[in-house]
């Protein structure tokens, strides 16, 4: 009888679990045929060979330059962007138990850009200044909105509306900058706003790395306790997990990751939205969405840059692509928890 | 129903006699504060600016045509932009006020329900697909996207128990906001000569204020002013809910449909002529609020003078800071409002949202 | 399963530094079942959270074995003792057995999959509230009755000795409410788990309760056994209620019978 029922549940997990390791591959899988396209893909195109012997260093005429300096970094900062607005944006989305409260929409990519536009348009300050401004810019965005909205009567909708209001003004500093500052040519006016992989060089993709490498485990070893915290803050306690402290990792370590990749390709819209929904979607109930979630971030800024830069005749920014294909959903989400009465 | 119709609405109304009584030292007395406000904003508008002029310029400029000085000449200049603001601020003063009683919400603003970005699409493919260039044609087919926006957002946000709730009302102006603004860029990009143009509309704010202009303008803000001062009384009865306002035989449909009209030509023909201009219906509708209390036959003629007033302050404030060039109206407006709709946000009770 | 002396003295308690415990001293009997009973905003619910550590108590100590539960971290403390409080939130899609996993936690480390023990404990738990065949369906899927089960299931997979329950049994049908008490008091009677309970219903309570502890305004009024406790004295003292207190003919437990203001003929017979 007991082993029978143990053999039911197992069969079960089983099957689940088979459902996430066949979804986490084929998104690895994805990730990396497009990461393939990304270097061979551009102005000419480059096969495979030529791709693989330019990246082991060997110098080829009219190869080397285009796949080593043009689109290596660019295919770089396209995965560990992706990753770090999925991940963070499924710890968001999981924590406050709402799809709709990711780092986007609450004004906390608005706070990093800010802070970035300000150390590059005024004081034209160097990478790593950049990337610690910008967590400084997302983690005061978080703390003032964990101080505005908190007191009698917190809920997830006041905070969205307060990162509404608090994105509005942040939006018109960075205008203000831009404005001042002179440099208010399209491209980086585009970038602050939706996001752009235009001219991302080697020299940024260090710091991203070496951040993403640090918080990614950081956050993955709290998972478990994150997946307690969908319990309720009380069922989570009475099961040993330390909620504030699960908490503050989580967000410190989400918003230092995201700050850091807004600050070099601006908030790609709709990422940290996007993803989480999406992973879950693919890798069913039961098991974390986080990895999954990362790997749809990738794969989303990898698919709409390449749509962006070849689809059409003009070459897009992949945050109007995003935004392009992300807003809609936005809309087709509000309104079924409308209908079903969650707002 | 046709007897309905015919009944003018106000006379049912109990609520607003009673109010009669204690108003006109209050609204007399705010009249004048909002009026002396007006003269300085105006005055300011026409004195400041990337190159100040003083007071001698100022009065010549104004009184003595004859004088035909640098400085009379510049202040000469800033007076249709000074009036356009005036106007624009008082049309989006009052659709402001309109919208939030209509939609019984406070947050309600033509920024935060994204019928400005609805505008700048519309406005953006006419000038991609239609090559349109005239400020006539902008503003028809600015007119279009605000309304389409509208009907748009108020759709998604009323769906569901409880109707349009402010979080409901504002997250779906900022979705629809943020699929139409990637939707102006991919049009703007591939065209160099729509995105000068486009700039020159979203940045030209109230300097775009030409007597011409003015001229076009005013039919709108005539238009909408006239219903929103009809539709008041009505409205006033709405705030009490619909069962009531029907019970004094308010045809609550008819009035909500004519005063969201009203709301969106307002705003439309404001942001067609002046781009994209956010909050001032927020601001002034809601300090008019606190200072003269919820009549709207009161709040629409007040929203409309501080809204002129808010919208002109603005314009100088950008000028002032945004010297040698300009700063945005709209930035400056953004940067005032927002803390606004926190606050709103913050004092909100979870029940309301 | 092993004996735990779990005790409070002098706890005052509250939100928001407005107390609504005061001043509770007692020890929750050892491999028994406990209910609290009391008037709504007595305080039953403030007493589990506060020895559930939910609520942290501005004075007064709490002991479990001797040692101050302050001094115990989470995860063990986790082991020792469950609570199920009163409306846990269902994660969107959730399997019922992953559900019930999740009261693994404690005896799990931050990272791996199940263990032997996990499967065990789960099966185990799932077994007791008779709902092994619902393993793979969503919780969504299921009503009020299957998924309190549920629930209970999770917080018996913790495999604790001590298990706190807040109101298991409110919203559901009379017919479900016996289900889950009956196999509560299974439980109890197999693995020596010591339950406390906050129940509605004092004939029930009184039927199940090896140990009744009775509140008033933030207080302990009484506690003692059933047979002991409850008396038409208590109840009015407890729930301001006039009653007369008969045998229970099933359980032979009291029962409380309460007198209104009509009926007269069971007035007359007070």
């Amino acid at each position: 009888m007991m082993n029978d029922s143990i053999t039911l549940i197992k069969a079960g997990r089983r099957q689940r679990q088979r459902r996430w390791i066949i979804a986490t591959t084929l998104l690895v899988i994805l990730t990396v045929g497009l990461s393939m396209m990304m270097l061979m893909l551009g102005n000419t195109i480059h096969p495979v060979g030529e791709v693989f012997r330019a990246l082991s260093g060997e110098t080829i005429q009219g190869v080397s330059f285009a796949v080593t300096t043009l689109r290596l970094p660019r295919m770089l900062a396209a995965i560990l962007v992706g990753f770090a607005f999925g991940i963070a944006g499924d710890v968001f989305q999981t924590m406050l138990r709402n799809p709709l409260a990711n780092p986007n929409v609450l004004g906390i990519t608005t706070g990093a850009s800010v802070a970035a536009v300000f150390c590059i348009v005024i004081l034209g300050a160097n990478n790593s200044v950049i990337s610690t401004a910008s967590i400084i810019g997302g983690l005061t965005t978080v703390i003032v909105m964990y101080v505005l909205s908190r007191g009698k009567g917190f809920s997830i909708g006041k905070l969205i509306l307060i990162g509404i209001g608090i994105q509005a003004m942040l939006n018109a500093a960075i205008s203000y900058m831009m404005l001042i500052s002179a440099e208010q040519d399209i491209p980086s006016v585009l970038r602050w706003l939706n996001g752009s992989l235009n001219g991302v060089t080697m020299s940024a993709i260090p710091t991203l790395a070496i951040a993403v490498v640090i918080l990614v485990p950081l956050i993955l070893l709290f998972s478990r306790s994150l997946s307690m915290l969908e319990l309720g803050e009380q069922m989570a306690t009475t099961l040993g997990v330390r909620t504030d402290f699960t908490r503050v990792i989580l967000i410190l370590g989400s918003v230092a990751m995201i700050s850091i990749a807004t600050s070099i390709t601006g908030p790609i819209a709709f990422i940290s939205f996007l993803a989480g929904p999406i992973a879950k979607r693919l890798s069913g109930p039961g098991f974390s969405s986080l990895l999954p979630a990362g790997l749809v971030g990738i794969v989303l800024v990898l698919a709409s840059d390449l749509v962006g830069q070849f689809a059409f005749t003009t070459r897009y920014p992949v945050g109007v692509i995003t935004g392009i294909i992300g807003a809609p959903y936005l809309i087709y989400l509000l309104i079924r928890m409308n209908q079903k009465g969650e707002l | 129903m046709v007897k309905q119709l015919t009944r003018p609405p106000s006379s049912v109304l109990p609520l607003i006699r009673k109010r009669k009584t204690h108003v006109p030292a209050l609204l007399i007395r705010w009249s004048l504060i909002f009026f002396i406000l007006l003269v300085l904003s105006a005055a300011a508008s026409l004195a400041f600016g990337s190159r100040m002029v003083g007071m001698d310029g100022l009065m010549d400029g104004l009184f003595n045509p004859s004088v035909e000085t640098y400085e009379a000449n510049i202040v000469r200049k800033r007076i249709s932009r000074t009036v356009f603001a005036l106007l624009c601020g008082a049309a989006l003063g009052v659709s402001g006020a309109l919208m939030q009683s209509v939609t019984r919400n406070p947050i309600a603003d033509p920024s935060i329900l994204g019928v400005n970005t609805g505008a700048s699409l519309f406005i953006v493919s006419g000038i991609a697909y239609f090559n349109i260039n005239s400020a006539a044609s902008y503003m028809w087919f600015a007119l279009a996207g605000a309304i389409i926006t509208a009907v748009f957002v108020f759709g998604i946000g009323s769906l569901g128990k409880n109707g349009a709730t402010p979080l409901k009302l504002v997250l779906a102006g900022a979705a629809t906001s943020a699929a139409l603004s990637s939707l102006v860029t991919a049009v703007m990009i591939p065209r160099s000569h729509v995105m000068d143009q486009f700039r020159f509309w979203q940045v030209g704010s109230v300097g775009s204020g030409s007597w011409d202009n003015i001229t076009l303008f005013s039919p709108f803000l005539l238009t909408g002013i006239i219903i929103a001062v009809i539709c008041s009384p009505a409205l006033n009865a709405m705030a009490l809910g619909d069962e009531a306002a029907k019970g004094l035989g308010v045809r609550t449909g008819l009035i909500r449909l004519v005063s969201s009209f009203g709301a969106v030509i307002l705003c439309g023909a404001a942001t067609a002529l002046a781009g994209p201009i956010g909050f001032i219906g927020l601001l002034s509708t809601h300090l008019v609020r606190l200072i003269l209390g919820p009549d709207l036959r009161m709040v629409i003629p007040a929203s409309a003078l501080l809204g002129g007033v808010i919208l002109t302050a603005s314009d100088v404030l950008g000028r002032i800071l945004g010297s040698p060039g300009e700063l945005e109206v709209g930035v400056v407006t953004a940067f005032v409002g927002a803390p606004l709709l926190i606050a709103l946000a913050i004092r909100s009770k979870v029940g309301a949202l | 399963m092993s004996e735990h002396v779990y005790k409070a003295d002098g706890l005052v308690a509250g939100y928001d530094n407005k107390p609504i415990l005061h001043d509770i001293s007692l020890e929750i009997p050892s491999n028994k079942i406990s209910v609290i009973i009391g008037a709504n905003a007595s305080g039953k619910s403030t007493l589990l959270k506060t020895m559930a550590r939910l609520i942290k108590p501005s004075e007064g100590a709490l002991e479990l074995d001797g040692r101050p539960v302050s001094k115990i971290p989470p995860k063990k403390f986790a082991q020792v003792l469950g609570m199920l409080p009163q409306s846990p939130i269902v994660p969107e899609g959730i399997k019922v057995s992953d559900l019930v996993g999740r009261g693994r936690f404690p005896h799990q480390s931050m990272f791996g999959g199940w263990s032997n023990a996990d499967y065990e404990a789960v099966a185990d738990a799932m077994e007791a509230m008779n709902i092994t065949e619902l393993a793979d369906r969503s919780i969504d899927e299921l009503s009020g009755g299957q998924r309190q089960r549920v629930w209970i299931a999770m917080a018996l997979a913790q495999q604790t000795d001590i298990l706190f329950l807040d109101e298991p049994t409110t919203f559901l049908d009379i017919t479900y409410q016996i289900e889950i008490l009956d196999l509560l008091m299974d439980f109890n009677k197999i693995h020596g788990t010591t339950i406390v309970m906050v129940l509605h219903d004092i004939n029930l309570s009184a039927r199940y309760a090896d140990h009744i502890f009775a509140m008033r305004k933030g207080q302990l009024v009484a506690e003692g056994a059933p047979d002991d406790v409850i008396t038409s004295d208590l109840i009015k003292r407890v729930f301001e209620l006039e009653s007369v207190v008969v045998e229970d003919p099933i359980s032979s437990t009291p029962s409380v019978i309460p007198v209104g203001r009509h009926h007269t003929r069971s007035a007359a017979m007070v």
